[in-house]
């Protein structure tokens, strides 16, 4: 699947509090949670964020809470791709198990400003800053993992293993 | 090659000899564990894939702790969901209001997890039962749900750093400077991915609820688990809680260690996060005269008795500074009786504190206590994140229950030394 879409372009240690912060955790639903999604950190996320776009953060992101609600917000809000140098753990997890594409490549994140247009190929992992023309491609993920992401996340991975 | 304690309990539970850091494995849950908050999402994930019946009810924990008591309609509607969603897979374990205590201390408590056992919860603190010698280590709310189907989850097995405690603990240090230490020498995401493994001779000297403290804010350093060795603290404990037959695991003498970090227990200081990251540790010298308009005493990291017990010996006497308002939050309905008993309660209001039902509340921002615009709070609880409390121009400073009780009569941050 290929993505296309500009950046927001976000620092070390993103924490899911400013991600979805916890006072609209009184919620399940997705386009609730996506109307405050980074409300915390940038205001004026929500009211720019377009279809297809990208985020592209440096260290550690989604430290903090395991709430789901985070990558959840971020996919319902329209974004397509993550790339950050590192995740936090669980929210790497979570990531994959809901279905909301995340890559790490230090070196893309280096050469991604704020505003440029990023294409990215997901299963080849290779991502292309068409603003400037460089491209980067990411470590892919491992075998098991990518068979998640290919059943289209753990919900769906879990039924056709008891289905066997 | 040796296997580290976390790796032991991981292999058992995955019916293997031995595994190795960066091994994917499948391995069997003893306990799964949400709260009002996760359960729901996880829930609606169940009934999405068309589940029936969730695998072994017995081994499965609901824990109303976070909005609760249901501060607002939403929130009653979420514990309503889970109430009946326990009901219908005839889930004992399902804490309501009354019964409910913070997940972390209430879990321990009522005996439901104990050494050896291998534990995933939706909720990032779940890896707080490491101090008893399990596996414990928190997820989100579809993994939960495939727990709850599955009794299993998949691993990626972790490579551990080892921290040797050495000597004893000086005065005023409790688990919650160990730790917070330990967070600012390694930073936000200096354990990322790894097991946090506790040794040394100063274990001996950290209570059970140190030990609980310090694990529950490995996750605090990115780590995926933190583990205590299981000594006659951890039994002495298991027999009085612990309802199944606890198994011990050990780390082998030439047990992988990606390092290996010594921290002197005797030279440590009373240890502040101030904000907006735990990593942003500062110690008395390095404080300053800011006034603060908060103080929070309890959460899943500090609401257990020996936490009330300290803000009590601090607070006996003294008066809460008329710019403070001081919070004290039991973990649990046992803690808070016990709190009762011990005439803890009569000095906390008698100091100018309010003392509240059991609730995560002010430590996510939820409710009973938010921060308004510019307010500052000292809180004994994990997290000092941007709007974590309140506001976004809010300030949470991380720190023990010494130091939290001794600022709510200070007004400033200051330790019962300085009072």
């Amino acid at each position: 699947m290929k993505v296309q879409g500009r950046v927001f372009k976000y620092g070390n240690d993103v924490d899911t509090d400013v991600i979805i912060p916890a006072r609209y955790l009184n919620t399940t639903s997705e386009a609730e949670l996506a109307s405050h999604c980074m409300e915390d950190i940038d205001k004026d996320f929500v009211k720019k964020v377009q279809k297809g776009d990208i985020i592209v953060a440096e260290d550690n992101f989604g430290c903090g809470s395991s709430r789901e609600h985070a990558p959840i917000a971020i996919k319902a809000s329209g974004v397509s791709l993550v790339i950050a140098n590192s995740f936090a753990r669980i929210f790497y997890r979570n990531a994959i198990n809901i279905g909301l594409p995340i890559l790490e490549c230090p070196e893309a994140v280096k050469n991604i400003a704020a505003g440029d247009v990023v294409s990215c190929d997901l299963a080849a992992g290779v991502i292309v800053n068409e603003t400037t023309g460089k491209s980067f491609t990411a470590e892919p993920f491992p075998p098991f993992i990518q068979a998640i992401i290919d059943d289209g996340g753990l919900m769906k991975h879990i039924q056709k293993n008891l289905n066997k | 090659m040796g296997m580290t304690m976390s790796q032991k309990i991981l292999a058992a539970h995955a019916g293997l000899a031995s595994v190795k850091a960066g091994q994917l494995i499948e391995a069997k849950l003893d306990m799964v564990l949400a709260n009002d908050i996760t359960a729901p999402v996880a829930i609606k994930e169940f009934d999405k894939a068309g589940a029936k019946c969730v695998a072994c009810p017995g081994k499965i924990a609901l824990v109303m702790d976070h909005f609760t008591p249901n501060k607002d309609i939403k929130a009653a509607m979420q514990c309503k969901t889970v109430r009946e969603f326990a009901g219908q897979q005839k889930i004992e374990n399902f804490f309501d209001v009354g019964r409910m205590g913070i997940e972390h201390a209430l879990l321990p408590e009522q005996g439901l997890v104990g050494a050896g056992d291998l534990v995933i919860g939706a909720d990032s603190h779940t890896c707080t039962y490491g101090a008893l010698g399990a596996f414990s280590t928190g997820v989100g709310s579809t993994d939960m749900a495939a727990g709850m189907m599955t009794q299993s989850a998949w691993f990626k097995v972790p490579a551990a750093i080892s921290f040797v405690l050495k000597n004893k603990p000086a005065k005023y240090i409790t688990g919650k400077d160990i730790i917070l230490h330990i967070i600012g020498m390694i930073g936000v995401d200096g354990a990322l991915y790894r097991s946090m493994e506790f040794s040394g001779d100063g274990v001996q000297y950290l209570s059970m609820d140190d030990r609980f403290t310090v694990c529950n804010m490995a996750i605090e350093a990115g780590a995926k688990n933190g583990i205590f060795p299981v000594d006659d603290v951890t039994r002495a404990y298991m027999k009085e809680h612990f309802k199944r037959t606890p198994v011990e695991y050990a780390a082998d003498a030439d047990a992988p260690y990606e390092k290996v970090i010594e921290i002197d227990l005797s030279q440590l200081k009373p240890t502040v996060s101030f904000p907006h990251l735990p990593e942003n540790t500062k110690t008395p010298e390095e404080w300053d005269e800011r006034k603060i308009d908060q103080v929070v005493i309890g959460s899943c990291t500090n609401g257990h008795i020996s936490d009330l017990r300290i803000a009590a010996e601090v607070l006996k006497g003294r008066k809460v500074s008329p710019q403070v308002r001081c919070i004290i939050i039991p973990a649990t309905q046992t803690i808070y009786l016990q709190a009762v008993h011990e005439g803890l309660v009569d000095i906390f209001i008698e100091a100018g504190a309010v003392v509240s039902t059991p609730t995560c509340g002010p430590c996510l921002g939820g409710h009973m206590g938010i921060l308004a615009e510019n307010e500052r709070c000292v809180s004994t609880t994990n997290r000092n994140f941007v709007g974590r409390m309140g506001h976004i121009t809010s300030e949470i400073y991380l720190a023990s229950p010494y130091v939290a009780a001794a600022s709510a009569v200070a007004g400033k941050i200051a330790t019962p030394d300085m009072l």
